[in-house]
């Protein structure tokens, strides 16, 4: 289990990664960031990329911080640095409630929130938190930069709207209100498994009713997305057992599961609407 | 055809000037190249934390990482903890409460409760449950690990309690 | 039943364990740590069943393949009943692949990452042929054969029938019938398989570095296999990261590599990787159980019929073969009950997987499953606890003799399952079970009791009709001119603390610390011939050889000290690193004995033979160990996710020689049970394609899936075994499964929904919720 060859390459500057990754992206040149998902892939064989472009050593990538009613998130940026809020708030907290579920220590300690993005597993917990959260992604190439919204970045199991030139360099999530309550379950064989079923929820009350329902759900399809008929379900409603129930039952139907080892579709519809009551009760708590 | 490099790894404050391919991961590297084999392979893909060692301090997957991207960063291996004769207080404690068998994936458990405790000494027992799962043991059930680590973290605790006092 | 008295030496306490320091400071060193000229890579076959047509090697490259290896024997294990039919494995494919992983070249290079791209290199050229990979499937008249000359792909059954068995059926009130499945599994060693070999010009050996619990058999094995003198091989074992059993059976790469080794002169090392041990080191535990209970009124089994299928995978492992697995099943399916009547048949089927060898427990953990499921179904027909039912059955006179000719020596089947169900208070249980689900909360119980046969020696063996009849072990013991000693065991320990549990043993004889007493293991050339750690026999088997040649070292060293002291052989005491004259002070020091036996021989007149040195042979007839395991679940019924909350394990290994060993041996193998009952499966596609090949899809637990494991003991002393110890190294194995997967069917009980299938995953558990449909599912 021994990675192809590939010539390696470590540029210092945002500028020096693009020119090389637009050079390079034809004969098969990837960004290598946290390289948590790439390397064991390369390990497989299942990858065998001819050039990887090492950013870890680019400073400015490293940086996050909140700026215009925005959390921004450097490429470099990793995991372990949302074990502890990292900004004020409710979206500081969910994402320290929802960095323990992905993978363990080890691997946060290295693994980048981008990548987790430019990886694009059904499973990623960052990723349903993007969708879900309204996240833009800033793509820079030599053709300059350009923003993807959450909801046209991902196109498919491990697939997304990044052209092969495009390096993630950084990533936006818009700031939760202050009285915003979230939810979230996952649902994996071990901790820190992949999720074979997820829900993040997130909405806010209003005398006593649901107002602003987000609802996403991952691990369940090729890629993690909002579901609409739930929110709609929730809006205008008591934040209450029954609410939660009749939202998880549509989230549990309009899904169209995927099949694999672990699941077959009956069982994750299953797991669906179980993490998705949970996230919105644990959201009312 | 991709050149080899000439890099310079410091593992246990000792500097080994080594040629390796790029693809050469840290691992590798470590046992073959500096020789020091007490960091084992298990699976080379990250899940078995056998090969965890620390590099500027944070516990990582030595078989995810490749020797080119460690160059000049400081490693620390199980070989820099303490030797056959002089033990440190957390491979003492591994000993005391029976917490290896065969002894394959000690020094993966001992690279990673060793850079857990330096960075957050103050953690709780669930949570160091939470940090033990990270790495696999086939031998003992892990019940003895978590005694030996719990009492590091305790003891630990317990002298910083004592300086400042 | 009698109960060990506590012990005044070293045999009874928990000390540190010698093998430990160099372990925790990294110093160990195992075979991958071996330096090697040349890195070997297998190319493997990706399909399940084909014929080959044409291997492609690159220009340049080195590859070895069968054709090259055409004085190199198959290997061919053998048993001389059950109709067994005889079948050869190539060491590398020749003609026909066999399963998803099977070797069919061997690539060598200065490193492993080039080996690996060369093996990338070679094309294959294959005509696909029919796979079967079910065990019922290849039983079927029109099913492809895996092997031209086994039919029907049965290559071993038995059978067995007690007389009046048909009789006692009859008598019954009621007829208790389960279904069970046990999917297949990895062993797992946390250090895969690997070989190093070395050739040495000078004298024309190999030196053949393993990762074996076998080292003086893989010898043997690999010599004639290549018909090369067996004195030009030397296998050792170093350091082992774990075995399991896995690393019992012959692995064809390391004939290979002897094979490379002188043909090239130098050294060659091949170090499995983790895809390669999830795909082609040995499997287990893939049965099928039909079991049906026939019992009075009373809940008292009066007759036991079962039928067992194991899937053995494509070839036959060396040396068990692959008849371990069924024929264990049939001669040990009765457990710890007393049921005279008797019947049942055992299969081993042939299928296009990998191989199928022993794994801790080896058939055990899935009798126990299906045998204590069994008792718990019953216990439900007749409203009874399950430990009732137990109480009824359990074995409570010894010796007793089984429906299969099986003789139990001294046990406490009883007594166990007593300290159990006190240690975990049931009334209390039942109680906070009911509150919890009037909370819509699902708490179970699960019971285990079995019996573990252990330690068994060559008559146990030549029972199953094996040409390989392994069961002695032999100790050369010799104390040094310095006073140190060296026990020279053939056994082979890969985990166990066998070293210090030994000194233990041999410092309460000789009256020397445990400290001064050196254990030398895994290393042909300098231990006597034996045949290794598995089957849970080391401590008592090598135990019980260390305690007969301690024993003739002791009275050595008392002639020596006798005269010495001129005192009667009588009068002198070992004790404390001297000999003493009893009721006197007068002593002399241990090490001045050994002294004077090598350099002051003069003194003993001609009357004490030079030197202190003593081999011993152990061959028992074998002991029962046993125990009552009880798991406490919660299962979350929406999403079939099982939480162990407890694990109460009530022990009976005889006497302990160290405590603190076996406890961490009881743990780990509750902790691997676990991981059978809940998470560990290999999955096969249709078409023979191996889907779990990472560690991401085959799930060992990890510390937070192990719950804390509360232990228990008992002490029954037995004749059976020298060192009155028992056998431990499987039992935790053993009794977890049925134990978590009886509490798993205690939770589900309100859903009227049963699970007999391990593992019980929660997409298992939750698909038999959904097929149960009872009221209780709307409450969830």
């Amino acid at each position: 289990m021994k990675p192809a060859r590939f010539e390696y390459h470590a540029p210092t500057s945002v500028d020096e990664a693009v020119q090389l990754l637009g050079s390079l992206a034809a004969e098969d040149g990837r960004i290598l960031a946290g390289g948590q998902s790439l390397v064991p892939t390369m390990a497989f064989r299942l990858a065998k990329p001819g050039h990887l472009i090492d950013i870890n050593a680019i400073a400015t990538l490293g940086q996050i911080g909140s700026k215009d009613g925005a959390l921004e998130i450097g490429a470099c940026v990793r995991h372990a640095a949302f074990h502890r809020p990292v900004v004020a708030g409710p979206l500081g907290q969910l994402m320290s409630t929802v960095v323990r579920h992905i993978a363990h220590y080890p691997i946060r300690q290295r693994g980048t929130f981008c990548g987790s993005l430019a990886h694009a597993d059904p499973a990623s917990e960052w990723c349903l938190v993007a969708v879900t959260l309204g996240a833009q992604m800033i793509a820079l190439s030599t053709r300059g930069a350009r923003t993807i919204a959450a909801e046209d970045y991902f196109t498919g199991i491990m697939t997304t709207a990044l052209a092969e030139d495009e390096l993630l360099s950084q990533v936006r999530i818009p700031l939760l209100a202050p009285d915003t309550r979230f939810g979230f379950r996952e649902f994996s064989r071990r901790a820190g498994d992949y999720a074979i079923a997820m829900a993040l929820v997130t909405f806010r009350l209003d005398g006593g009713t649901i107002v602003e329902p987000r609802v996403g759900i991952g691990g369940a399809e090729a890629n993690p997305r909002r579901i609409p008929e739930a929110e709609a379900a929730l809006v205008g409603k008591p934040a209450e057992l029954t609410t939660f129930r009749a939202a998880a039952e549509i989230a549990a139907e309009v899904v169209e599961p995927m099949e694999d080892m672990q699941a077959d579709a009956i069982y994750r519809r299953d797991l669906v609407r179980a993490m998705t009551r949970r996230a919105l009760e644990q959201a009312a708590q | 055809m991709s050149d080899k490099r000439d890099i310079t790894l410091t593992v246990n404050n000792r500097s080994y000037s080594i040629r390796v391919e790029p693809r050469r991961t840290l691992v590798d590297a470590i046992r073959e190249d500096c020789g020091q084999t007490g960091t084992h392979i298990g699976c080379e893909h990250g899940v078995c934390g056998a090969c965890t060692v620390l590099v500027d301090g944070a516990p990582v997957r030595a078989c995810l990482m490749f020797a080119v991207q460690a160059a000049n960063k400081e490693i620390r291996t199980v070989e820099g903890l303490g030797s056959v004769d002089n033990l440190n207080p957390l491979q003492r404690a591994f000993m005391e409460h029976h917490a290896l068998q065969c002894g394959f994936c000690t020094p993966g458990f001992l690279m990673l409760v060793t850079g857990v405790l330096e960075r957050e000494p103050d953690i709780g027992d669930d949570e160091l449950i939470d940090v033990l799962a990270s790495n696999l043991c086939r031998c003992t059930g892990y019940q003895n690990i978590i005694k030996a680590v719990r009492a590091v973290a305790h003891d630990m605790r317990q002298a910083r309690s004592n300086a400042s006092a | 039943m009698t109960i060990a008295q506590p012990h005044a030496g070293w045999v009874g306490r928990s000390i540190r364990r010698v093998e430990d320091p160099t372990l925790i400071a990294g110093a160990g060193r195992f075979t991958a740590d071996l330096p090697a000229t040349y890195r070997v890579r297998f190319v493997r076959s990706e399909r399940a069943a084909g014929r080959i047509s044409k291997i492609h090697v690159p220009d340049g490259a080195t590859a070895i393949t069968a054709t090259d290896l055409a004085g190199v024997k198959p290997i061919r294990p053998m048993l001389h009943k059950f109709d067994y039919v005889p079948i050869g494995q190539p060491i590398l494919a020749r003609d026909h692949v066999r399963f998803v992983g099977e070797p069919i070249a061997a690539v060598v290079a200065p490193s492993d990452a080039e080996a690996e791209d060369i093996a990338e290199a070679i094309e294959v050229a294959m005509e696909d042929q029919a796979a079967v990979i079910d065990a019922r499937t290849a039983l079927a008249a029109e099913a492809p054969r895996v092997h031209a000359e086994v039919a029907g792909n049965l290559i071993v059954k038995g059978a067995v029938e007690t007389p009046g068995f048909a009789d006692a059926r009859a008598r019954a009130d009621s007829i208790v019938r389960l279904e069970l499945r046990s999917r297949r599994q990895n062993a797992m060693p946390l250090e895969p398989r690997g070989g190093h070999a070395a050739f040495d010009a000078g004298s024309g050996r190999v030196t053949l570095t393993c990762s074996t619990q076998m080292p003086h058999l893989t010898r043997t094995a690999i010599t004639d296999l290549l018909g090369m003198p067996e004195s030009d091989l030397r296998v050792v074992a170093p350091d082992v990261g774990g075995g399991f059993g896995q690393k019992m059976s012959l692995a064809t790469e390391y004939v290979l590599l002897v094979w490379l080794a002188r043909k090239l002169r130098s050294s060659v090392a091949w170090h499995e990787d983790r895809r390669e041990n999830l795909i082609a080191a040995f499997h287990s535990r893939d049965q099928f159980i039909e079991i049906e209970g026939a019992f009075d009124s009373n809940g008292k089994l009066l007759a036991l019929a079962a039928d067992v299928i194991a899937n053995v995978g494509a070839y036959s492992c060396f040396p068990t073969t692959c008849a371990v697995e069924p024929l264990m099943a049939m001669a040990e399916l009765p457990g710890p009950y007393d049921v005279r009547a008797y019947r049942c048949a055992a299969r081993g089927v042939l299928t296009n997987t990998c191989p199928m060898a022993p794994y801790r427990g080896v058939s055990r953990p899935v009798i126990t499953f299906a045998l204590e499921r069994l008792m718990d179904r019953a216990a439900l027909e007749f409203g009874l606890e399950p430990s009732e039912i137990r109480r009824r059955n359990l074995i409570e006179t010894f010796p007793y003799v089984s429906a299969t000719g099986l003789t139990f020596d001294e046990a406490s089947y009883r007594q166990t399952l007593e300290m159990a169900v006190a240690a975990l208070d049931l009334p209390a249980f039942r109680a906070r079970q009911q509150q919890a689900r009037a909370r819509g909360r699902y708490l179970g119980i699960g019971f285990s009791a079995f019996s573990e046969r252990t330690g068994y020696g060559t008559p146990a063996f030549a029972a199953r009709g094996m040409e390989i009849i392994p069961g002695f072990e032999t100790i050369d013991l010799s104390m040094g001119p310095s006073g140190l000693v060296e026990a020279r065991i053939g056994a082979s320990p890969h985990g166990q603390g066998l070293r210090t549990t030994l000194a233990q043993i041999i410092a309460d004889e000789i009256g020397v610390p445990p400290d001064r007493i050196r254990v030398i293991h895994g290393d042909t050339d300098r231990t006597p011939y034996g045949f290794g750690t598995f089957a849970s026999r080391s401590a008592v088997i090598a135990g019980g050889a260390s305690l007969l040649a301690a024993r003739k070292v002791r009275s050595k060293l008392i002639k020596i000290a006798s005269l010495l002291l001129e005192a009667a052989p009588d009068d002198i005491v070992l004790d404390g690193g001297a000999a003493k004259v009893a009721g006197t002070d007068r002593s002399i020091a241990i090490e001045a004995l050994a002294r004077a036996a090598y350099h002051q021989v003069h003194r003993f007149k001609g009357e004490i033979e030079p030197g202190i040195a003593a081999s011993a042979t152990y061959d028992p007839a074998g002991t029962f160990a046993n125990a009552c395991h009880v798991a406490i679940v919660e299962v979350d019924p929406e999403t079939g996710q099982v939480r162990i909350e407890n694990f109460i394990a009530a022990e009976d290994a005889g006497r302990l020689i160290n405590p603190m060993i076996v406890d961490g041996q009881i743990q780990g193998g509750i902790a691997q049970g676990i991981g059978n009952a809940l998470l560990e499966e290999i999955v096969y596609d249709q078409t023979g394609n191996i889907l779990t090949t990472t560690l991401a899809d085959f799930l060992p637990p990890t510390a937070h899936e192990i719950p804390p494991i509360e232990l228990h003991h008992l002490e029954t002393v037995s004749d059976a075994s020298v060192t009155r110890a028992k056998g431990v190294g499987e039992g935790g194995a053993i009794g977890a499964p049925a134990a978590v997967i009886n509490a798993i069917n205690d939770a589900l009980a309100p859903f009227g929904a049963e699970i007999n299938e391990i593992p019980a995953t929660p997409r298992r558990i939750r698909a038999a919720i959904h097929a149960a449909r009872k009221p209780a599912e709307q409450r969830a």
